[in-house]
């Protein structure tokens, strides 16, 4: 019987690489000022861009202006929900340790994001739909994937024993990842006052190209700061997780 | 410009979140950095510092 090859033979082995704590402080010490730097550059030519030199809408007028913050929160509130359950999908099959600590660091910073979605939403359905808010399928099904970061991040720290924590708020982000296509499909699914997609991944965007290079580079620039935050965030965490490690081994030496 | 208090507020809070997240975040990195620094014993051998922050 031929054997496969070392890297087919475990899957999950190969995952572990990146589970040292040092190769990833490395790395990400080298990834992140990169990341972050050109984060913000994107993110400050995009909303400059949206802000004063897109054109206004022909029925919106200048309120269409928020698109460039409202769409780019909305893409990372489901984005950040994926990586959660990714994350949380890796710590559960694996046990990957680095996956638990990027789960629990991912839900705050994608909680902030909904709420920003939800937020400029509301600020942007005031002038044109005459309501802050109304129980329509698309807001009602992000503010449930606001819950969702809630629960998560409650549920996460809930518990004396940490990795009970994890596991609980794994399981969680995998239920809750059912959200995700209702929240996409909630446009076509239902009648909502919320319009439908104007960019997908199959279909040419209905967009006026002026209006979309600005979108796509504030939504470059949220993302890649999105991603900046949750890997400074996770090298906290693994860098406060060495120093209790350290502190319970000099309470034991002590004790001993 | 039409509709400029709610454009101003949508803006206000696209800029405030992530800067707020960033520096928080930042901030932390920091201290634990140091702090770890100080307590880990590996950080203090000769030619450590270069590896140090990977530990």
């Amino acid at each position: 019987m031929i054997a496969p090859p070392p890297s087919e033979r475990n899957p999950g082995r190969s995952l572990h690489r990146f589970a040292n704590p040092g190769r990833f402080l490395r790395l990400s010490g080298a990834v992140l000022p990169w990341l972050a730097v050109s984060g913000a550059v994107s993110l400050a030519i995009g909303l400059t861009w949206g802000l004063f030199f897109a054109p206004a809408d022909w029925q919106q007028g200048d309120a269409v202006r928020i698109m460039y913050v409202h769409v780019p929160a909305a893409w990372l509130a489901s984005a950040g929900y994926f990586g959660l359950a990714l994350c949380s999908l890796l710590s559960l099959v694996w046990r990957h340790p680095l996956a638990d600590l990027a789960a629990v660091e991912i839900g705050p910073v994608g909680a902030g994001f909904t709420a920003l979605c939800l937020l400029t939403g509301s600020i942007w359905g005031k002038p044109m739909w005459g309501a802050w808010w109304v129980w329509d399928a698309r807001l009602t099904s992000v503010l449930v994937l606001f819950f969702l970061y809630l629960g998560h991040i409650a549920l996460v720290r809930a518990f004396d024993d940490p990795v009970r924590g994890y596991r609980a708020g794994a399981i969680l982000a995998l239920i809750g990842i059912v959200n995700l296509p209702i929240i996409k499909f909630s446009v076509d699914w239902w009648n909502t006052l919320h319009q439908p997609a104007t960019i997908s991944f199959t279909g040419a965007p209905t967009m006026y190209v002026g209006m979309l290079w600005p979108l796509l580079l504030a939504s470059v620039g949220y993302t890649l700061v999105f991603a900046a935050i949750v890997m400074a965030r996770t090298r906290a965490a693994v860098m406060e997780r060495r120093m209790r490690v350290l502190l319970m081994a000099r309470a034991d030496e002590v004790a001993a | 410009m039409t509709h400029l208090p709610y454009i101003a507020a949508a803006y206000a809070l696209g800029v405030a979140v992530p800067v707020t997240y960033a520096v928080a975040a930042f901030l932390r990195m920091r201290t634990a950095q140091r702090r770890l620094a100080a307590i880990d014993p590996r950080a203090n051998r000769p030619g450590a510092g270069a590896r140090r922050q990977a530990r």
